[in-house]
């Protein structure tokens, strides 16, 4: 089950990156973008990532790619028109050898990672709970830093785009 | 039902690389600059998937605290970022990252 | 007895006249210069007096200049006889000259100058001397050789006298190279530099029959001689030594710089007399170096080259003593050297004053009844330096004669032969300048006393002066030659047919000197022309070293390889610079690029270097 999850998902995520990386029109890419932002929180929820999985889906495709998605359309951006025809065989040939080099990293991956782990949905829980325990403790520093980055990026993004009077 | 074997982890690993190796093509061979950017999101949650694949191996959320951090960073650089592109199509009418080059030599 | 005051008293005078005296009046200027030279000779008569008779070596010992190892060397002044000798001579006919030049330089710029670079000169001389050391003698020896380049150099607007210079001091740089290693030697071979122990030490040793440590030592100290003393083939700077003024002629290029090379020779005897192949070498080149000059000085038309020449010459006879083994005698020619040389140098600056900067013979004539003073203390120092009987110059240049005699008869006929050039090159000298006719165009006048006064005193020395027996005094320290009176008379002789000669050619038949230069006239532009010696020595040396300085060191090494590398660094720079700035496209995507690529590379290394683990 778990398996076929995976295989699920992780296929909708490669095949919606493979979109962003083609279509012409940058809402097309962003639509895609949001599709695989979606695989992915259903991943980090079989890694037993709850806490993530529901940021993922909140902030990253809830509010950042909103944000992208009204740039688009302030901005009016049209298609781009591609700037040199490649052959169709040239295209091909392309796939087929970015299918070979991926196959490469796998192999190497795979050898790399010890052959007793898997992973089995309900094995690992990382809750809210564990995870806020760590961020008030732990790693405490880094989320009031965290804070202040986000006070200036508020205040860089305000100066930055608005209108001269 | 589908008999419950266990996911390598590995297969995660390689779901992480294949989405970093097409957020890094999509930002060379990109011409509008909102596309470039978001193939750089692209890459970040790519590194994400990582972190909590990693996680999940040594059964500690330190990992999906990681994750959350990028999280933040990434808002905080695409609301920087979009607001610069605004500025940038404001002087130069144009999305396209080729004509944006007057910093020469 | 507080030796260190006889040359601190001239260096003093140099320091008040060179810091103040561009300020300070003739009057004070010349009390300053006189006066410590004046002072000096009362000190060496009141040492010398103190220490009288002088049986051993007075040494004062003032403190110890180099401690190294188990070298040694302090700051020693000594007086013994023979530096006796020399003291008298360098602070006697030195305060004679200071005097003179008074009158000499009246109107000249630079006086001061003058003044203090001539007492800088008294007190090298003066260390020269007194020192108990080879690197004290030394630093004599090179400081006169600094005073004779200022000296001759001292019009240095003109540039034949700034060339001069440049060739005295740097031809007697050659010799100065032959010293230092004979210095370097003495310190190898005996640990020591000081007289007392190298000849205490050397006494010791057998005599060499072939090339031995001390014949190669005494060689090299040999070179160092022909440098200061003007021989055979270092001779070259002593005749464009006369652009300086004359009074710097007669003091350092007559009477006393030149001498350093005898003194020190004879001062070195105990190491020479253990090398005989040294000794005929230095009797053979002192002979060749004589007969050559005179030669040359038949022919010469300016005054002071005829004595230039002439001054080569005796410098010749006194190392042919020295090389015979007749140091005393040579010591005494020395003396009496100093005496009419330095009588006729002084006198031909007098004609030359007198008419106002004429030094060619041809313009000069009939002068005796204009200088009547010059002219006879002119004609007394002839007399002397042709060995006219019972002159100064006959007992020493007999005494040199015989005892070369001694030694190998063939260098007592080509010395008396000599004896003869010089006899008639002196009187043609003073033939064409004070008789006959006046062939000159200025108004010849009489030099005031100042000038006149140390004439007639070194007159009166240069007549009697033989009769101070330097040999007998020098006995102690030098074996004294016997005399064999036959052979003196013999070269009187041929002395006096000399000036008969020289009459007859310019007194009697004037124009025989020119109709016997026309029928010679090979032989006569060869002398005239001293040999093209300097041709030569500029086409085979001065040439090719000022080419390969210009062509190698300067274009090849210096412009080429120096500022060519230093150059080429920042050219490569500029280069590497301008290729690099390309990556500087200012499109972002080919940034973007190389980040991608940069990072790969990263990989990579990483992967190779194992990982990180």
């Amino acid at each position: 089950m778990t398996a076929l999850i995976f295989l699920i998902f992780a296929g909708i995520a490669v095949f919606c990156g493979v979109n962003l990386v083609v279509q012409t029109h940058p809402i097309a890419s962003a639509l895609s973008l949001i599709g695989v932002m979606g695989s992915l929180a259903v991943l980090y929820l079989q890694l037993g990532g709850e806490f993530i999985a529901a940021a993922q889906v909140i902030v990253y495709a809830g509010a950042i790619m909103v944000l992208f998605v009204f740039v688009i359309m302030l901005l009016n951006a049209g298609a781009e028109t591609p700037t040199f025809q490649v052959s169709r065989f040239v295209k091909y040939l392309g796939a087929i050898l970015l299918a070979f080099f991926l196959g490469l990293i796998s192999f190497i991956i795979q050898g790399a990672l010890p052959k007793s782990e898997g992973v089995l949905f309900g094995t690992f829980q990382g809750t809210a709970l564990d995870v806020g325990r760590k961020l008030f403790t732990t790693y405490l520093l880094p989320f009031e830093v965290t804070s202040v980055l986000i006070l200036i990026a508020i205040v860089g993004a305000i100066v930055l785009a608005r209108k001269e009077v | 039902m589908v008999p419950n074997a266990p996911v390598p982890l590995s297969w995660y690993l390689i779901l992480s690389a294949i989405l970093f190796a097409l957020g890094v093509a999509g930002f060379i061979f990109r011409r509008n600059i909102i596309t470039v950017f978001m193939s750089i999101e692209l890459m970040l949650n790519a590194v994400n998937l990582s972190f909590v694949t990693f996680s999940y191996q040594f059964k500690q959320v330190d990992g999906h605290i990681y994750s959350f951090f990028v999280m933040v960073v990434a808002a905080a650089e695409a609301a920087v970022g979009l607001a610069i592109i605004l500025t940038v199509f404001k002087n130069r009418a144009t999305l396209m990252i080729d004509e944006v080059n007057s910093m020469k030599y | 007895m507080n030796l260190w005051l006889i040359p601190i008293l001239p260096l003093l005078g140099f320091l008040a006249n060179g810091l103040f005296g561009r300020r300070m009046p003739k009057a004070l200027i010349n009390t300053f210069a006189v006066g410590s030279v004046l002072l000096s000779f009362a000190w060496v008569v009141k040492t010398l007096f103190g220490l009288s008779p002088i049986e051993s070596k007075y040494i004062e010992h003032y403190f110890t200049w180099i401690q190294s190892g188990m070298l040694n060397i302090g700051v020693d002044f000594a007086v013994d006889r023979l530096t006796a000798v020399m003291l008298m001579i360098v602070t006697g006919v030195g305060l004679l000259i200071h005097i003179y030049a008074v009158g000499y330089m009246e109107h000249e710029g630079g006086y001061y100058r003058f003044f203090a670079y001539l007492n800088l000169f008294m007190f090298f001389m003066l260390v020269l001397v007194l020192a108990q050391n080879y690197l004290l003698l030394f630093v004599g020896w090179e400081g006169v050789g600094l005073c004779s380049y200022l000296l001759i150099g001292f019009y240095f607007t003109e540039q034949f006298a700034t060339t001069a210079g440049n060739k005295a001091f740097i031809v007697n740089r050659i010799g100065d190279f032959g010293f230092s290693l004979a210095v370097f030697l003495i310190v190898r071979q005996f640990g020591t530099l000081d007289f007392s122990k190298v000849f205490d030490a050397a006494k010791g040793m057998p005599s060499e029959p072939s090339i031995g440590i001390l014949t190669i030592i005494t060689l090299l100290l040999l070179v160092g001689a022909t440098g200061k003393s003007a021989q055979i083939p270092l001779y070259v700077w002593l005749p464009d030594a006369m652009a300086g003024p004359t009074p710097v002629s007669a003091l350092i290029h007559a009477a006393t710089m030149v001498t350093a090379g005898v003194y020190m020779t004879a001062r070195s005897a105990t190491l020479f007399l253990k090398a005989p192949v040294t000794m005929d070498t230095v009797a053979v080149i002192g002979l060749a170096t004589a007969f050559f000059a005179a030669t040359i000085g038949l022919a010469q038309m300016d005054i002071k080259k005829v004595f230039a020449y002439s001054t080569v010459s005796q410098l010749g006879y006194m190392f042919l003593g020295v090389g015979v083994g007749a140091f005393s005698a040579g010591i005494w020619h020395l003396m009496t050297h100093a005496f009419f040389k330095a009588l006729l140098f002084l006198g031909a600056g007098a004609v030359i004053h007198g008419l106002h900067g004429e030094q060619d013979l041809r313009q000069m004539g009939g002068l005796f009844k204009h200088m009547k003073i010059t002219a006879i203390t002119l004609f007394c120092a002839s007399l002397a330096i042709s060995g006219f009987p019972f002159t100064s110059g006959f007992f020493s240049k007999d005494a040199i004669l015989v005892a070369a005699y001694e030694r190998a008869p063939w260098m007592y006929w080509i010395g008396v032969l000599t004896a003869g050039m010089t006899a008639f090159y002196v009187f043609r000298a003073w033939f064409m300048a004070f008789t006959g006719e006046y062939r000159g165009h200025a108004h010849p006048h009489e030099s005031p006393l100042v000038m006149t006064g140390p004439l007639m005193i070194l007159a009166i020395l240069s007549l009697v002066g033989g009769f101070i027996n330097v040999p007998h005094i020098l006995e102690p320290m030098f074996v004294e030659k016997a005399e064999n009176q036959s052979l003196a008379w013999l070269s009187a002789g041929v002395g006096i047919l000399g000036i008969l000669l020289a009459y007859v050619f310019y007194v009697a038949k004037r124009g025989l000197a020119d109709s016997f230069a026309k029928a010679f006239g090979g032989l006569y532009t060869l002398v005239y022309n001293k040999y093209f010696v300097d041709e030569a020595y500029d086409a085979a040396v001065v040439e090719p070293l000022l080419e390969g300085s210009r062509t190698v060191l300067w274009r090849g090494i210096d412009a080429g390889l120096i500022d060519g590398t230093v150059n080429g660094v920042g050219k490569r720079s500029r280069g590497i610079g301008s290729i690099l700035r390309l990556i500087q496209s200012g499109n972002i995507r080919s940034y973007a690029a190389w980040v991608v690529l940069g990072s790969i590379v990263l990989l990579i290394a990483i992967g190779f270097a194992g990982g990180l683990r």
